[in-house]
């Protein structure tokens, strides 16, 4: 039972290198890089000072605003700045750094919440914005503004993205397949905190031992009673599955109106990787202060999963990960497709990263771009059904009024088209300077 | 090791279909048809292709040099396709200076002179066709029979048989010889068969969609079996005129030019409908016997403004109340 969405592309999976390693256990860094702003919103407020002595899942900076989330420390030790580092997506961008003593404890005392069901809808939203969640399945959007829709609109369907749509990343995958249960509780707080009475999790056929393991932890699971029922559905494989737009409409042939949201449509997507992040919070009362990380790529001795605590330095995963083979081209953060590359090693792991590429050469060659020859691959390609090359012309002439009439804000820049086009135009980029040009 | 990281925006990823893998995919599925005519025409057919061939390529160099652009785009294969198509649009025994002179016409005329690969308004094989035919309308129309036929200087084309209403010599053309290329006509057009193997392979590989050569070919199929036959309406033969003339490598060759075409289905299809209409109005009413070329480069002409309105629905669209 699933629908289809328009467009789409088929790039190599490339996950058999990480699928079938279980997630490593956390690695604790000498020092952590935590920026301020590593969500969709306003930056968080320090409450810390240079200098302070912090322990870990210690609130560091508290968010400021309604869009906006908190920042935790995610090791012990002293602040040693607050000052602007590059991050992954800024070159520059206020970070708070600490750096850990030695022989600290670095291991965080959680305690066991008493009873889940006792708990109200407000309170257990506080407890997910107090926690720091954002959405980790790459565009951090703070989840407790997620999960209260706006007046007037109501949330009917959730729906758990385990989709993973982008090539080389595996990290949503064992975290189904090794914490199925943790998955089913985290739904069961977002089910109860939307007032949802449906939900699925959706899963790309390419990882079946996932929807596998979710369905053998359902049939245990509380959450599927006589209120609401909970089903996995599994969808083709195909980029961009895993886009919220595209996973509401393969599941429940609904469309989120241009321009607006999922809730228009009652329905709430969230990533299964913040599921489970909403059961430690509640249930452990641990903040987002770790998170698992795909390392990958032919360039890296040891692809991995690993749980990592935020603000981790990349140049230290490398350590963790045996080192790098050969020559790195790329240094990817993020998915292949939608991923930004990196200039430095010394950017942080921040909440929103989901993997890390290390790519040779070979893996992404350079092609020479030329002119379009009109295929229209990327109109086939395009999920919003979009004409890329009419917006990449429009932009390349300064038109930016024709683009926004030909709904270039529509795009949300999964980069289909620019993979699809046989000319190698970078169709993607044009489109993200004409939207910044509205 | 950071100063050796290679800096770019997403996706990092590429799908391995070139441009130049189209262009060289396509000839190469042009390739049976070809062999075909070679076949059936003789060797004649084989000297005009070569320099068709030739000269659009050999154009294509002079132009990209004096318009100082990168030469080696002569081997991204559209010039040689050029050359290829046009051949394949002449008759048999025409004078090697006629296809060099089409194939200059079309690479210079039909496609540089508008900005080169990508910014045409026409086929520029069909534009070079139309040339010719202006220009020496009888060598164009000059057709050979089969090399093993015994008429072999003046066999008529199917289509301009029928145009004569002799439509009595035409009954021992079978469908199986329009379907294997047994008959007069242009050097690629005859062998219904190689075609159609070329546009399998286009399909296959999905280089072409269906949109336009089904609306182009089940039009002109409709509209025939509807008014072009001899015992009033329903009694058109439309297999035969699906095979008969151009069509077939018109509607999988030419019609679905990429450059040329509308972009999205919606437009292809309306393109293909279009194409399909002009072709049955022209042998119905024109003076021409076929008009497979003149429609599609008609339908070329109108492609922006089927672009301009036939765009693909955005997702989550709705009308603004």
């Amino acid at each position: 039972m699933s629908y289809k969405f328009y467009g789409g592309v088929h790039p190599a999976c490339s996950k058999t290198l990480t699928n079938d390693r279980p997630v490593k256990k956390t690695f604790i860094p000498k020092k952590v890089i935590l920026p301020l702003s590593q969500h969709t919103g306003l930056p968080a407020e320090p409450v810390v000072e240079a200098g302070e002595k912090v322990l870990v899942g210690q609130l560091i900076a508290k968010h400021s605003g309604y869009i906006s989330s908190s920042v935790h420390a995610s090791i012990g030790g002293k602040v040693s700045s607050i000052s602007y580092s590059p991050t992954p997506s800024h070159p520059r961008a206020l970070s708070i750094k600490i750096e850990a003593q030695d022989g600290e404890d670095q291991e965080l005392i959680t305690q066991k919440h008493p009873d889940i069901s006792q708990l109200s809808k407000e309170c257990l939203l506080s407890v997910i914005r107090d926690a720091g969640i954002v959405g980790l399945g790459g565009a951090a959007f703070p989840t407790y503004v997620k999960l209260s829709p706006p007046k007037g609109k109501s949330i009917d369907t959730v729906i758990i993205n385990g989709a993973e749509c982008e090539p080389y990343l595996t990290c949503d995958q064992r975290v189904m397949i090794e914490k199925a249960a943790e998955v089913l509780n985290g739904l069961e707080i977002i089910m109860k905190v939307g007032g949802a009475r449906n939900a699925y999790i959706a899963i790309e056929d390419n990882k079946l031992s996932a929807a596998y393991a979710m369905e053998r932890a359902l049939e245990k699971s509380i959450v599927h009673s006589p209120q609401s029922t909970v089903k996995i559905v599994t969808l083709k494989t195909k980029y961009p599955q895993g886009a919220e737009k595209q996973v509401i409409k393969a599941i429940t042939n609904r469309e989120v109106p241009a321009g607006g949201l999922p809730a228009d449509i009652g329905c709430v997507v969230q990533n299964v990787g913040t599921a489970f992040a909403i059961y430690e919070a509640v249930y452990l009362g641990k903040p987002l202060i770790e998170r698992v990380v795909t390392l990958t790529g032919s360039a890296i001795k040891e692809p991995m999963n690993i749980s990592v605590r935020i603000g981790t330095l990349i140049s230290d995963l490398v350590g963790a990960a045996g080192g790098l083979k050969g020559q790195a081209a790329k240094v990817i953060v993020g998915g292949p497709m939608m991923g930004i590359s990196q200039y430095t090693l010394d950017v942080p792991v921040v909440k929103g990263t989901s993997g890390v590429l290390f790519l040779s050469k070979a893996d992404c060659p350079d092609y020479e771009e030329s002119v379009c020859i009109r295929c229209g691959a990327c109109l086939d390609a395009c999920p919003m059904g979009l004409v890329p090359t009419t917006l990449m012309y429009l932009v390349k002439n300064g038109n930016y009024e024709a683009a926004r009439d030909s709904g270039v804000a529509n795009c949300f820049e999964c980069g289909a088209c620019s993979y699809e086009c046989p000319a190698k135009i970078p169709l993607v980029d044009y489109m993200k300077f004409g939207k910044a040009k509205l | 090791m950071s100063d050796q990281l290679t800096v770019s925006i997403g996706p990092h990823l590429k799908s391995r279909k070139t441009t130049k893998g189209i262009m060289w995919a396509v000839t190469l599925a042009l390739v049976p048809a070809g062999a075909a005519g070679v076949y059936i025409f003789g060797p004649n057919a084989l000297y005009a292709i070569a320099a068709s061939v030739i000269s659009a390529v050999a154009t294509e160099a002079r132009v990209l040099a004096v318009r100082k652009k990168d030469p080696g785009a002569i081997w991204d294969g559209s010039a040689a396709l050029t050359g290829l198509l046009l051949a394949y649009n002449l008759p048999p025994g025409s004078p090697l200076w006629l296809p060099a002179a089409g194939s200059f016409f079309a690479i210079a005329v039909g496609k540089q002179v508008f900005g080169g690969l990508g910014h045409n308004i026409f086929n520029p094989a069909l534009a070079g066709r139309a040339f010719l035919m202006i220009s020496w309308p009888v060598y164009m129309t000059t057709w050979s029979a089969p090399r093993w036929a015994a008429d072999a200087v003046s066999g008529a084309t199917p289509l301009a048989i029928i145009k004569n209403k002799e439509f009595a010599a035409m009954h021992n053309a079978s469908y199986w010889d329009l379907f294997v290329g047994n008959r007069g006509g242009c050097i690629g057009e005859v062998c219904v068969a190689a075609l159609v193997i070329g546009a399998i392979y286009l399909f296959v590989r999905g280089y072409i969609s269906w949109h336009i050569p089904l609306s182009y070919i089940a039009t002109v199929a409709l509209t025939s079996w509807i008014f072009n036959g001899h015992g009033g309406l329903f009694t058109g033969d439309a297999l035969f005129f699906v095979m008969a003339g151009g069509l077939v490598l018109g509607a999988f060759f030419m019609a679905t030019d990429y450059v040329t075409s509308p972009l999205a289905a919606r437009g292809k299809i309306i393109f293909g409908v279009g194409c399909g209409l002009l072709t049955f109005v022209i042998r119905k009413f024109a003076g021409y016997p076929e008009g497979v070329s003149y429609s599609i480069l008609i339908m070329n002409a109108l492609t922006p403004l089927i672009d301009r309105y036939a765009f693909p629905k955005w997702f989550g669209w709705v009308r603004k109340k």
